[in-house]
């Protein structure tokens, strides 16, 4: 039995902007030395799934240099290894409608490759799925239980904002999927979201898609799965571990401060036995620490320079802390640079940015004061 | 098909390193863990890459499993190539017997073949157990200006030292008139820090004559060079004025790694020019707790901090829990230090632990020496080990040493 990856690196990007206004979903930093799509990567890699496809759409320049030929992810193989599969527009065709916004549209676009996949499964994955799964399990279960199609998911309580944005499935005692709400706007309570994480054997996923060919079919949901949902065996597979989907720059910012403070999330993200997270290795040196460095309760990545204080922040490789400069419940990305006697709080400064000396920025926990790569105070 | 190139490197990454004593127990020197997340190798390999210099022969021979490992495929130094690379040579049974490496220049003649397949115009001779940043492309410059036979770089040090080195006398254009190895009384402070350029076809013909010289001791040091200068070779010294350290000892080994602390650290490896490579293990970025202290230190990813570390050097993955004290100590990767335990003037090699209370060295204004504490081993609840002690797997005693 041997398994494809396919992630979908573009899904979700309007979610937050400012991160996305350079970048792929996919290519956002997190975690102060991974970007989302090494999470999906590594469980892919770790569950032995080593011919992996990634669809893009656009702004995929950074994503691409992140992967490079996917050594990182042990992806550069002979045979498989990791692909990147950018829109396929064709010279002739009206090319009004390639440019896809679903998955489904994404798959249909891609349909040629599909059908090259040698594999007998595939597992489709979204690329903002911060979690730690052991994909091989789910696929046993996929197979055990002869599924057409098995959807990860967890079960959370939501309030009636949360189950706005988050796609609500129903099942029976015994997995078996009845119903699936799709971003409903008046349910409250305990459900099984959708970690737009699925398992579905290549057949039928080129069914699928050839049938949404013909159809002009749009959506995965709503035109497939609910449209079977009777009569094909669509199934659960339940994951407990953490997870996270950044659905706002807010919920970004609150998803990196859960890291720092919450020992177990780390444990469960980063700590499981033969499965660590992958990334881009940028070969910095380790970080250092002058005499008068204070920090207090932060992640810190390789490469770092501290001559100030920091607390309650992430600071990704390459971040610089002057003298005198107080850091503190802020994420600073990829060789941020900040002078002597600087003060930052609820700051998120994007790749490069440098704030001069004496200069003092503040945002809110709720409003989190964003500066844009390279920006230069 | 092997293309020519213009220089090829060859890395002495055999020796035993025996003053490094449980340090090198079970790995070779080259690939004693240094600077939080470098092993000493990384240093020689990544002035190669950095220098343009894509071939290099490393040439092992005492325990060579951890470095073979390490250097791999050569992959994270870039040495991953088509034609040239990195090629580790161990000593191997030829047709008239086997022999291993019983000298530096022996352990080069018998790759020659490896040498030959490129046919290069230099040879680059280094060793593994110097940590420095040096650009060996410009030296090669150097002796391609200077029309020489061999190159061999030079620090100044100061006379009073001069007696542990190799030392070099010198005309006023660099040319050297005399070799002095280890001398008593010496006549310059010019040290050979083991770096030779040699051009191919003289290296080649000094090799196999001192191969057929009975009772030579097969070194560059004390046979090759000394022959060289016999000659009359043209042999010329280059001037290196940066930081150099052989960390061939315990002592010399806790000093370089405390001198990339400080408010101005002697050794700078945050360079992004020049970067020094080395395999890396996917581990997350480093936690620092809400009661820690961290002051003057170097601290690698997966560290997780809850303690007091000052003064100190840790490796990936270092546990250093509640209440416990790091101070003035180099920790290798993976050890963890149980909450409450005192680690003082030490250096604890990898995936050992130091359980609750226990105390490992003294303060190092009264300490006799730096406390030593081997790889894989467990020391117990409460215990005391001395400031000068050195514990490796003869010291396992079941009740304050215990075998992980």
């Amino acid at each position: 039995m041997s398994v494809a990856g396919i992630i979908f690196s573009n899904i979700h990007d309007n979610n937050i902007p400012e991160l996305t206004r350079n970048r792929t979903m996919a290519s956002v930093p997190f975690g102060c030395r991974y970007r989302l799509i090494d999470f999906t990567l590594s469980n892919m890699v770790n569950s032995n799934i080593t011919n992996v496809s990634v669809i893009t759409h656009y702004n995929y320049q950074s994503l691409m240099d992140h992967i490079g030929a996917g050594k990182d992810w042990d992806l550069a193989r002979r045979s498989g290894g990791i692909k990147i599969l950018p829109p396929f527009i064709t010279a002739y065709a009206n090319n009004v409608n390639s440019l896809y916004t679903t998955r489904l549209e994404a798959l249909k676009n891609v349909n040629n490759s599909i059908s090259k996949i040698p594999d007998d499964y595939v597992v489709l994955s979204d690329c903002d799925v911060i979690c730690n799964v052991d994909l091989n399990d789910m696929i046993k279960n996929h197979i055990e239980n002869d599924a057409d199609l098995t959807i990860a998911v967890k079960k959370v309580k939501l309030n009636k904002e949360q189950a706005k944005i988050n796609v609500l499935i129903d099942s029976d005692e015994n997995g078996k999927i009845v119903d699936v709400k799709a971003y409903p706007t008046s349910f409250k309570g305990t459900a099984d979201i959708n970690l737009n994480i699925m398992v579905v054997s290549r057949k039928y996923l080129q069914e699928i898609v050839l049938d949404s060919i013909a159809h002009n079919y749009t959506s995965l949901t709503k035109d497939v799965i609910l449209r079977n949902v009777k009569r094909k065996n669509y199934r659960i597979y339940r994951y407990d571990g953490y997870f996270a989907c950044i659905t706002s720059t807010q919920d970004y910012y609150k998803s990196s401060m859960e890291l720092i403070n919450d020992r177990s999330i780390r444990n469960q993200l980063f700590g499981i036995k033969d499965r660590p997270v992958y990334t881009k290795v940028r070969n910095s040196a380790p970080t250092y620490y002058s005499p008068d460095a204070k920090v207090k309760n932060s992640l810190i990545a390789d490469g770092c320079e501290i001559y100030g204080e920091v607390e309650n922040s992430i600071l990704f490789r390459g971040t610089k802390i002057g003298k005198g400069t107080v850091v503190k419940n802020c994420i600073l990305f990829q060789d941020t640079y900040t002078g002597e006697n600087v003060t930052l709080n609820c700051v998120i400064a994007d790749k490069n940015v440098v704030i001069r000396d004496n200069k003092h920025l503040s945002g809110d926990e709720t409003l989190p004061f964003y500066l844009a790569k390279g920006k230069m105070i | 098909m092997y293309k020519k190139k213009e220089c090829v490197a060859m890395l002495l990454a055999g020796g035993q390193g025996s003053r490094l004593y449980a340090l090198t127990e079970k790995t070779a020197k080259p690939a004693v863990t240094f600077g939080g997340k470098y092993r000493i190798i990384d240093f020689p390999m990544s002035n190669c890459v950095n220098s343009g210099i894509y071939t290099v022969g490393v040439l092992t021979q005492y325990q060579p499993l951890v470095l073979n490992e390490y250097i791999g495929n050569g992959q994270p130094w870039d040495l991953d190539r088509m034609s040239g690379g990195v090629m580790v040579l161990p000593p191997y049974q030829g047709k008239n017997g086997a022999d291993w490496y019983k000298g530096t220049a022996n352990a080069i003649y018998q790759n020659l073949d490896f040498i030959r397949r490129y046919d290069p115009d230099y040879v680059l001779i280094l060793s593994g157990d110097h940590i420095y940043k040096m650009d060996y492309n410009a030296m090669l410059q150097a002796h391609k200006s200077s029309g020489a036979d061999c190159t061999i770089a030079v620090l100044e040090v100061p006379l009073s030292e001069a007696s542990r080195f190799g030392i070099m006398v010198t005309d006023e254009t660099g040319k050297i008139t005399e070799f002095q190895e280890k001398p008593k009384n010496p006549t310059s402070t010019k040290a050979s820090m083991g770096i030779y350029i040699f051009n191919a076809k003289v290296l080649e013909k000094y090799l196999i004559d001192d191969e057929n010289t009975p009772g030579s001791s097969n070194d560059f040091g004390k046979n090759i060079i000394p022959n060289m200068l016999n000659d009359g070779m043209k042999m010329f010294t280059y001037p290196f004025d940066g930081y150099w350290k052989d960390v061939g000892t315990i002592s010399s080994l806790w000093e370089a790694n405390m001198e990339l602390l400080g408010e101005n650290p002697k050794f700078n490896v945050h360079d992004k020019n020049w970067r020094i490579f080395s395999r890396n293990y996917a581990a997350p970025p480093h936690y620092v707790g809400d009661k820690a202290f961290v002051s003057d230190s170097v601290i690698s990813e997966g560290c997780e901090i809850y303690g007091t570390v000052e003064h100190s050097v840790l490796s990936s993955n270092v546990i250093v829990e509640k209440g416990a004290v790091v101070k003035d100590s180099v920790i290798m990767s993976g050890t963890v230090i149980k909450a409450g335990a005192r680690v003082e003037y030490a250096i604890i090699d990898s995936n050992s632990e130091i359980s609750e209370k226990a105390n490992v060295g003294e303060p190092k204004e009264h300490a006799k020496g730096i406390a030593v504490v081997g790889s894989g081993l467990i020391v117990a609840s409460n215990a005391k080990i001395a400031s000068d002690a050195m514990i490796n797997n003869d010291s396992i005693d079941g009740v304050t040493i215990i075998q992980k």
